[in-house]
């Protein structure tokens, strides 16, 4: 999907930049060699489509209530309502149509484990990557069932968690641009009218 | 500027309004302050401007020995040159302290360098404080041999040097349909240019043994608090990525990503990840949420355009601009910058009657690739309303457009990214310079 797009780029280097680092070569190597096992504390990412790399654990919609209460509210609000730093984390579903548009982990995320990796690795903010996988599990949960999508007695995890089902799994496509045909007219043009 | 800083200029000066500002206050007071005080700037610089002929004598600086040399010290700007400063955002307002943005006085750079400490600022859980004889770089995933670097290590590798801009997405997206902003500061401050310094990342991935028929993109991750990440084409790694650890001549500043950082020339500034802690090579991008949820753009019909790395060609007149008040007719050299995320700057014009007619300006030497470009215009003002603005073209043809020419395509409402339109000052009867956005 991204062929078109990679193609231009490299073209666009090709031609304008001067070959980026051209012939030189490092004389030789450093860094030292690790094993994927070395690096398993940092290897925090889930790939979206998938969900490769959710890690064994579960949790509840309930535990998430308890959770949110103890370590979101101050910042997110009521059921994640909005709070005294950030907006809303529900609703919106159905408003991307409208000229305002609500972006929430229900309305706006594509696939459902963006919401297990952003909550690993950045939150709560004052103390970011100090949530066990079953408390992001249950925020998980939390989050999507007061959006509508996680029922009352849900429980997430690695296999269940992937199918949760988004509404904006299909809302984007990839760069076109570019996407104006500006001209360079010099006399009797039309005035910059925004 | 008032006209002391400017003597080389022949006729009227250009009074930058904004000129004065209370050191640390309150934000909001600031805002509320700078007004006022601005009034009290014109009239020092109108009493300057209405200097009569008198004899020169000679200035107290001849007569005495200047301050003495410390033993070792790291030099700061000129008392003077006190309000230069990077401003934290203050059109759009965001209610915590963490995830931010600061944003460069364009108004008072000269040449194309961004001095360090003016340097735009975006960070998503503020700055952290890394410790470079502990930091490593790990380098995993679809490689022959993953591998960590310290920061001797790639100290170690021949380095390169590189003239490139770099801007955030989100530059200009408090003006796309109305005059929120008043200086350039706020209106295009989230850019800069530097010179920086690194390793080729294609240097890295190859020293790890990168198929790159198989791993086809990279995610990159920082060592901050939000951990931000982003997933990049292998390509764009191999041919034009820095692994970065120095900016003008010096190691990075903390906020711009002490020890090391990804740049990529040309892309959203978001993707050059700050503070680089690990890259992971894989078949996909991860679709993470700062490459769906956010740094996506809005599209008609409630669609979303994702991956748009590319900053497209812009432009920008810094002098005269917002804020500066122009102390009647005459000469003015009209200044400002132009930059592209996919080549050179080939041509700039200029308009001084809203868009009518255009007429060339000059470009002034480097000329380089992904990095400002200086423009010229010698303007003789007449003194009535006028409404100028600046249009680039880059090497690829492509002719920066206005506000209109995007909404054909895009769908403006909301948090909306990649602002590359023209952007017009109008100049009023009485000399003030505004935003004209709308």
């Amino acid at each position: 999907m991204r062929s078109r797009d990679l193609i231009c780029g490299l073209a666009a280097t090709m031609l304008f930049a001067a070959p980026a680092f051209a012939q030189v070569k490092p004389p030789k190597h450093y860094g030292s060699p690790i094993a994927e096992a070395d690096v398993a504390a940092l290897d925090i990412d889930i790939r979206g489509p998938d969900g490769k790399g959710l890690p064994p654990g579960q949790g509840t919609v309930a535990a998430g209530e308890k959770i949110f209460a103890e370590k979101c509210v101050a910042c997110h609000g009521e059921k994640a309502k909005g709070g005294s730093q950030f907006g809303a984390m529900v609703g919106g579903i159905g408003s991307f149509t409208t000229n305002a548009r609500v972006l929430t982990p229900g309305s706006m995320y594509p696939y459902s484990s963006i919401l297990f990796d952003y909550t690993r690795r950045a939150m709560p903010m004052d103390s970011p990557q100090s949530l066990t996988n079953d408390e992001v599990y249950s925020l998980t949960a939390y989050i999507y069932h007061l959006n509508g999508l996680v029922p009352a007695d849900g429980t997430l995890d690695a296999a269940s968690l992937p199918k949760v089902a988004m509404p904006n799994k299909d809302g984007f496509i990839v760069d076109d641009r570019p996407d104006t045909k500006a001209t360079r007219c010099m006399k009797d043009c039309p005035p910059i009218n925004n | 500027m008032s006209n002391k800083d400017m003597p080389t200029r022949s006729g009227p000066p250009i009074v930058d309004r904004m000129r004065e500002a209370p050191p640390s206050a309150d934000r909001r007071q600031f805002l509320r302050s700078s007004i006022a005080v601005a009034g009290a700037a014109v009239a020092t610089g109108a009493s300057i401007g209405g200097a009569n002929a008198q004899k020169l004598e000679i200035p107290p600086s001849n007569k005495e020995p200047g301050r003495i040399l410390e033993p070792k010290v790291y030099g700061l700007p000129s008392k003077y040159e006190a309000h230069v400063k990077r401003n934290r955002t203050d059109v759009f307002v965001n209610r915590q302290n963490l995830s931010d943005w600061s944003m460069t006085p364009l108004q008072h750079q000269h040449g194309i360098i961004t001095p360090n400490g003016l340097i735009f600022e975006r960070h998503h859980a503020g700055i952290p404080d890394i410790d470079p004889a502990k930091h490593v770089v790990a380098l995993h995933g679809m490689v022959k041999q993953p591998l960590k670097f310290t920061m001797d290590d790639l100290l170690r590798y021949p380095a390169t040097s590189k003239f490139h801009f770099i801007e955030c997405s989100g530059n200009g997206l408090t003006d796309w349909k109305k005059n929120a902003s008043k200086t350039v500061q706020q209106t295009h401050g989230l850019l800069s240019c530097a010179q920086w310094t690194g390793v080729p990342a294609s240097y890295l991935l190859e020293a790890a043994g990168v198929d790159v028929s198989k791993g086809k993109w990279v995610l990159c991750e920082g060592a901050d608090g939000s951990a931000h990440a982003r997933s990049i084409p292998i390509e764009k790694m191999m041919s034009e990525a820095m692994i970065v650890y120095a900016m003008n001549g010096e190691m990075l500043r903390p906020e711009n990503g002490y020890p090391v950082r990804l740049f990529i020339p040309g892309w959203e500034g978001n993707v050059s990840i700050k503070w680089l802690r690990r890259m992971k090579v894989g078949d996909q991008p991860w679709h993470l949420r700062s490459e769906t949820a956010r740094y996506t753009d809005p599209m008609p019909n409630g669609k979303w355009r994702q991956f748009s790395f590319a900053m497209e060609c812009k432009s920008v007149i810094t002098r005269p601009s917002g804020g500066m008040k122009m102390q009647g007719k005459g000469h003015y050299e009209i200044e400002g910058f132009a930059w592209s995320g996919n080549g050179k700057i080939t041509a700039v014009d200029i308009t001084l009657d809203g868009g009518k007619t255009w007429r060339e300006a000059r470009l002034e030497d480097p000329i380089l690739d992904k990095c400002l470009t200086r423009f010229r215009y010698s303007w003789d003002w007449d003194g009535g309303p006028a409404k100028i603005a600046s249009r680039a073209v880059d090497s690829t043809g492509y002719v920066q457009p206005t506000v209109a020419d995007i909404e054909k395509s895009r769908a403006i409402v909301g948090f909306v990214q990649h602002h590359n339109a023209i952007f017009p000052w109008s100049i009023e009867p009485d000399g003030e310079v505004k935003n004209a956005i709308a």
